[in-house]
C-alpha cells in the first residue's frame, strides 16, 4: 500500500460534494488519510473493505437512511460515527445516537467543532481500549470511582446515590452525548420512560453542587432535545 | 324576544296566574296540576262545539284560571266524515289561538279519555255542547262523563246551531244522497221485476231471500240508508206482488222478512262502513310508510347539504303540498335566513324577521313553535327543530295551505318523522364535511410540511458548504495573508449570519402555516437559559454577561428547542443593538403564576413608542440602520410564546437600557422522583459522601 499506512482512516458518507470538500481538507489538515462515499450503498461497501478509524455520516443520504448504516457498521465494528444532520427534528438525532453513533453535528457546522468532536471521539476509543480509569477529573471537580468519592478543589462533595449514579453514567460517557432517554433508563430503570423531567431536575442538582456557575455550565452541558454531554 | 311573544301573551291574557317567566306555554300549565281549577273545553265533531271553546274561553277568564280544550277521536267519530274532523281540528286551533292548551286524545270510550285528561292537567270544570246521544238508548256523553268522573263540573251549553246532520259513512268518495237513494230503490225495483215472476215457481221465502241478497250489496255498495230504503222498496214490491191468498195467511212472515231484511241492511252497512274505514286507514298508513320510506331513501344518498334541502323540499311538496325550508345555524347558533333561489320556479319561501324569531325559539328550546304547535300559533309555518343525536342541526319550516290539517295527529305524526330524517341526514353530511375536511388538512399538512423540509435541506447545504469552506480558508495553511485573512473571516461571519436569517425564516414559516408541533416537556429553565447562552454567546462579542436565576424555580412545561431559539435571537439582538462594552443580563423569577424570563441591558434602550411594533414581522427599531437583519427575530419569538399561552413585551428600563420579557404560565408539574429526598440543591456537604 502507500507509504503512510500508519496515517488514521477516516471514511466520509455525504453526497454533498462541498461538504465533503472542506471535511476532507480539514481532516487531512490533522493527518488523517480521507476516504469519500456518495451514497449510502458505496459507503456500507467503504466501511467494509477501508476499515476506518473514523466515520462521518450524513442522515440524509439520496438513496437511503444513514440510520442503517449505523445499525450495520454497529454489528461488527465499535469505529466512532460522527453524524451530520441537517434536520430539524431531535427526535433523528435521538434515534442516530441510540443506533450507536457516537455524536453528532447540526450543520451548518464550523470546522473547529468537528475537529473538536472527532478528538473527544478517538481519546474515548483509545481509553475504553486501555484500561478503564478509576480516577475521573473535569474542571475541579475529581471521582473515584474505586473509592466512589468525589471531591471538588480537594473539597468532598455530597452526593445522593442517584446524583452519583448519574454522574457515573455521564464519565463513562465523557466527551460524548448520552441522550436523555439513555440516561433515564440506566439511572431510574427502563421503567420511568416517561418522567424525562428527572434527568433535568438531577442534572440541575449536579451542576449546583459541581459547576462554578450553573446557569452557565463548562462541564456538565445541555444538548437541547437531546441529552448531555460531560465535556472534560 | 319580547315581540316573539307578543301574539302569545295576547293568547293567554287570560291566565292571570300563568307565570309570565315560563316560556313554554305546557310547561306552564303543569305547573297548575296542583290547583285543580283549570277549565277544559271538550269539542265532539258532532257539533255545537263553536259555542264550547267561547264558552270555556270565558269561564277561565273569569276563575283566572288555565284552560284547555280537547278533541276525542275514534272510530266512532272518525265515520263522521272528514269535514267534521277539519271542522272541529279549526275549532281546536282557534282554541290553541286564544292561549288553550290543546290535544288530540285517542279513545275508545270517549268519557274515559276526557276524564284521564282532566285528572292529569287538574281540570275541575268541562264544558261541552248539549247533545242528544246518537240513538235514545245511548247515554248521553255528559252523563258518562260524570260517571267517569264524579268530582268533575261538567257544564252544558246550548248547541250553537242546528245539530248537522251526520253524513252517511263515506260521503266524500260516493255521489251525493238523493241519488245514492234512488240507486237503492231502483235495485229493489230491478230485484222485483226478476223475482216477482219467479213467485209461482219459488217460495216466498226464496223471494225474499233475492231481496236479501239485493239489500246486502245495497249495503255494501250504497251504505245504511240506501239499504235501508231499499228494504223498504223490495218489502212493498213482494207485499203488492204476492197473492192476496197467502197475504192474508202469514202477515207474521211478512213482518218477520221485513225485520230480518233490515237488520241485515243495517248490519252489514255498519260492517262495511267500519271495514272500508280500516282499510282507508290502512291505506294512508301504507302511504304514510312508503312517503317516510322514500324519504329516507332520497336521504340516505344525499352529500351535501344542498341535496338534503332539495329532497326534503320536493317531499314536503309532493306529501304535504307544502313549502318548506331548512334554517341552519352559524357558528354563534343564530339561524340564517334560506338563500335565495336561484330558479325562481322552486317557490323559495320568504320569512320576515318575526318569522325567523319564531323559528329561533323553536332551535333554542328544542321544541316546535308556530302553526299548530303550543307556541306562536297564530304563525304561519310551523317551525320544528331538527333534532339529530349529537345536536340540533336547525329548524324545519313548514307552510301548508290548510294549516287546520297540522293538527291531524297523523299528519303531524308525519311531519315529525320527515324532521327527524332529515335532522339525521343534515348531521351525517355534517360528519362526511368534517372527515373530508381532516383528509384535506392532514394531505396540506404532509404537503407544506415535505415542502419546508425540501426547503430546509436545499437552503442548508449550500450554506454548510459555504460556512465550511470559508471557515477552511481562515486555517488554511500557509496562512494568509493579513488582508486576506480579513476578507475570508468576513466571509465566514456573513455565512454563519446567513444561515441564523434562514433558520429564522423557515421557523417563521412553519409557526405561521401552525406547522409546529411544539414538543412540550417539563423543563429547568436555568438549563434551557445555560444552553441558549453557550449556543449564543459568540454573538455578544465581549460583552459581559451575567445571570440571575434564584433556586427552587418551579418546573415549567415549554418546548426547549423553541424557548432557546427565543433566547438566542433576543441575546443576538443585544449584540447588535449594544454598544461592545455593554452588559447583558439573563433573569428569571416566578411571579404569581407565571414563570418570567428577561434578557436585560444597559444600552441605548429601544425607539420610545414602539416598543410593542418591534415584535410586529419585519420592524425594526431604525428602518435604515446600518445593522444588518430583516426583523424578523422579534416577530418569532413573540410567535413562539403565544403558541406557548404566554405573553411578551419590552420595555426600556428606568437606570436606561432595554428589557424584553416574557412569561410562561405555570401549570401543575409533575411530582418529583420519590428516590432520595435530599434538601434540594443544598449546599455543598464537607462530610464524606455515605455512598
Amino acid at each position: 500500500m502507500t507509504p503512510d499506512t500508519a496515517a488514521p482512516v477516516a471514511l466520509i458518507v455525504e453526497d454533498e460534494p462541498q461538504i465533503r470538500r472542506f471535511v476532507r481538507m480539514a481532516l487531512e489538515g490533522e493527518g488523517w488519510q480521507v476516504h469519500q462515499s456518495e451514497t449510502l450503498k458505496r459507503g456500507l461497501i467503504d466501511a467494509g473493505t477501508r476499515t476506518p478509524d473514523l466515520i462521518i455520516l450524513d442522515l440524509g443520504l439520496p438513496d437511503g437512511d444513514g440510520l442503517q448504516l449505523i445499525r450495520d457498521v454497529r454489528g461488527w465494528s465499535p469505529v466512532p460515527i460522527i453524524v451530520l444532520s441537517a434536520r430539524i427534528d431531535e427526535a433523528d438525532k435521538i434515534t442516530a445516537l441510540d443506533a450507536g453513533a457516537d455524536d453528532y453535528l447540526t450543520k451548518p457546522f464550523g470546522i473547529g467543532e468537528l475537529l473538536a468532536r472527532v478528538r473527544a471521539a478517538l481519546r474515548r476509543q483509545h481509553k475504553a481500549a486501555g484500561e478503564a480509569s478509576a480516577r475521573s477529573a473535569f474542571g475541579r471537580v475529581e471521582v473515584d470511582l474505586h473509592k466512589r468519592t468525589v471531591q471538588r478543589d480537594g473539597q468532598p462533595v455530597h452526593l445522593t446515590p442517584t446524583e452519583y449514579k448519574l454522574l457515573t453514567v455521564l464519565i463513562a460517557n465523557s466527551g460524548r452525548v448520552v441522550t436523555a432517554p439513555q440516561l433515564l433508563r440506566e439511572v431510574w430503570g427502563p421503567s420511568n420512560a416517561d418522567n424525562g423531567h428527572y434527568v433535568r431536575i438531577y442534572m440541575g442538582h449536579l451542576r449546583q453542587k459541581l459547576e462554578d456557575d450553573p446557569a452557565q455550565p463548562r462541564h456538565l452541558l445541555t444538548e437541547t432535545a437531546v441529552g448531555y454531554r460531560l465535556q472534560p | 324576544m319580547a315581540t316573539i311573544f307578543m301574539p302569545r301573551l295576547r293568547g293567554i291574557a287570560y291566565h292571570l296566574r300563568m307565570p309570565s317567566s315560563e316560556s313554554s306555554a305546557s310547561a306552564a300549565f303543569s305547573a297548575f296540576a296542583a290547583p285543580q281549577h283549570a277549565v277544559l273545553a271538550c269539542i265532539r265533531p258532532d257539533g255545537g262545539a263553536a259555542g264550547t271553546v267561547a264558552a270555556a274561553a270565558r269561564l277561565a277568564a273569569l276563575a283566572g284560571a288555565p284552560w284547555h280544550a280537547v278533541l276525542v277521536e275514534n272510530a266512532a267519530t272518525r265515520r263522521l266524515g272528514e269535514a267534521a274532523r277539519l271542522a272541529a281540528l279549526e275549532l281546536l286551533r282557534a282554541a290553541q289561538a286564544q292561549g288553550a292548551v290543546t290535544a288530540v286524545l285517542e279513545g275508545r270510550d270517549a268519557a274515559a279519555a276526557v276524564a284521564a285528561y282532566a285528572v292529569r292537567h287538574g281540570c275541575a270544570t268541562v264544558v261541552l255542547a248539549r247533545a242528544r246521544p246518537a240513538a235514545p238508548w245511548r247515554t248521553p256523553f255528559a252523563r258518562r262523563l260524570t260517571r267517569a268522573a264524579a268530582w268533575l263540573d261538567v257544564v252544558e251549553i246550548a248547541a250553537a246551531g242546528p245539530r248537522a246532520a251526520p253524513p252517511a259513512p263515506g260521503a266524500g268518495t260516493q255521489p251525493p244522497a238523493p241519488r245514492r237513494y234512488l240507486a237503492a230503490a231502483g235495485a229493489s225495483l230491478a230485484t222485483a221485476l226478476v223475482a216477482l215472476p219467479l213467485l209461482p215457481l219459488l217460495d216466498v221465502a226464496n223471494v225474499a231471500m233475492l231481496f236479501l241478497l239485493t239489500v246486502v250489496l245495497v249495503a255494501i255498495r250504497l251504505g245504511r240508508g240506501p239499504a235501508v230504503a231499499a228494504t223498504l222498496v223490495g218489502f212493498c214490491a213482494l207485499v203488492l206482488a204476492a197473492p192476496r191468498r197467502q197475504y192474508d195467511v202469514s202477515e207474521f212472515k211478512y213482518a218477520v222478512a221485513l225485520a230480518v231484511m233490515l237488520a241485515v241492511g243495517l248490519i252489514t252497512a255498519r260492517l262495511t262502513s267500519d271495514l272500508r274505514e280500516q282499510a282507508e286507514s290502512a291505506t294512508g298508513r301504507e302511504a304514510r310508510t312508503r312517503a317516510l320510506y322514500e324519504f329516507a331513501r332520497a336521504l340516505s344518498v344525499a352529500l351535501m347539504q344542498e341535496q338534503v334541502f332539495d329532497i326534503t323540499r320536493r317531499f314536503l311538496a309532493r306529501s304535504f303540498d307544502a313549502r318548506a325550508a331548512l334554517l341552519l345555524p352559524d357558528d354563534a347558533g343564530r339561524l340564517q335566513p334560506p338563500a335565495p333561489e336561484a330558479d325562481p320556479q322552486a317557490r323559495a319561501p320568504v320569512l320576515s324577521v318575526l318569522d325567523m324569531a319564531a323559528a329561533q325559539w323553536a332551535f333554542d328550546h328544542g321544541a316546535p313553535a308556530g302553526a299548530g304547535s303550543a307556541t306562536l300559533p297564530s304563525n304561519p309555518w310551523l317551525y320544528l327543530p331538527l333534532l339529530a343525536p349529537m345536536r340540533s342541526r336547525g329548524v324545519l319550516a313548514v307552510r301548508v295551505p290548510d294549516v287546520a290539517a297540522l293538527l291531524v295527529p297523523e299528519r303531524r305524526e308525519l311531519l315529525d318523522a320527515f324532521a327527524a330524517l332529515a335532522a339525521i341526514a343534515l348531521e351525517r353530511v355534517h360528519y362526511v364535511d368534517v372527515a373530508q375536511d381532516a383528509v384535506v388538512r392532514m394531505e396540506g399538512e404532509r404537503l407544506r410540511n415535505s415542502l419546508l423540509a425540501a426547503l430546509s435541506h436545499d437552503l442548508r447545504t449550500p450554506l454548510t458548504g459555504l460556512v465550511g469552506l470559508s471557515e477552511s480558508l481562515t486555517l488554511s495553511r500557509p496562512r494568509l495573508a493579513a488582508a486576506q485573512l480579513e476578507l475570508a473571516n468576513a466571509l465566514r461571519d456573513e455565512a454563519r449570519r446567513m444561515s441564523t436569517l434562514v433558520a429564522n425564516l423557515l421557523d417563521m414559516a412553519r409557526i405561521q402555516s401552525g406547522g409546529v408541533k411544539l414538543n412540550l416537556q417539563w423543563q429547568v429553565v436555568e438549563e434551557t437559559i445555560g444552553s441558549a447562552l453557550r449556543a449564543c454567546r459568540w454573538q455578544l462579542g465581549a460583552r459581559g454577561v451575567a445571570t440571575d436565576i434564584p433556586r427552587g424555580l418551579p418546573l415549567v412545561r415549554f418546548d426547549a428547542t423553541l424557548l432557546e431559539r427565543v433566547l438566542c435571537n433576543l441575546l443576538e439582538n443585544a449584540g447588535k443593538y449594544t454598544p461592545p462594552g455593554a452588559r447583558v443580563t439573563l433573569a428569571a423569577r416566578r411571579d404569581t403564576d407565571e414563570l418570567v424570563v428577561a434578557v436585560l441591558d444597559d444600552g441605548p434602550g429601544l425607539p420610545a413608542g414602539r416598543e410593542d411594533a418591534l415584535f410586529e414581522k419585519f420592524v425594526r427599531g431604525h428602518a435604515e440602520s446600518p445593522i444588518a437583519g430583516v426583523g424578523l427575530g422579534l416577530a418569532i419569538c413573540r410567535a413562539i410564546v403565544d403558541a406557548h399561552g404566554g405573553r411578551m413585551r419590552a420595555f426600556n428600563l428606568d437606570a436606561g437600557g432595554a428589557c424584553f420579557e416574557l412569561r410562561l404560565p405555570l401549570g401543575e408539574p409533575p411530582a418529583a422522583p420519590e428516590a432520595d429526598l435530599e434538601p434540594e440543591a443544598g449546599p455543598i456537604s464537607t462530610q464524606p459522601d455515605p455512598a
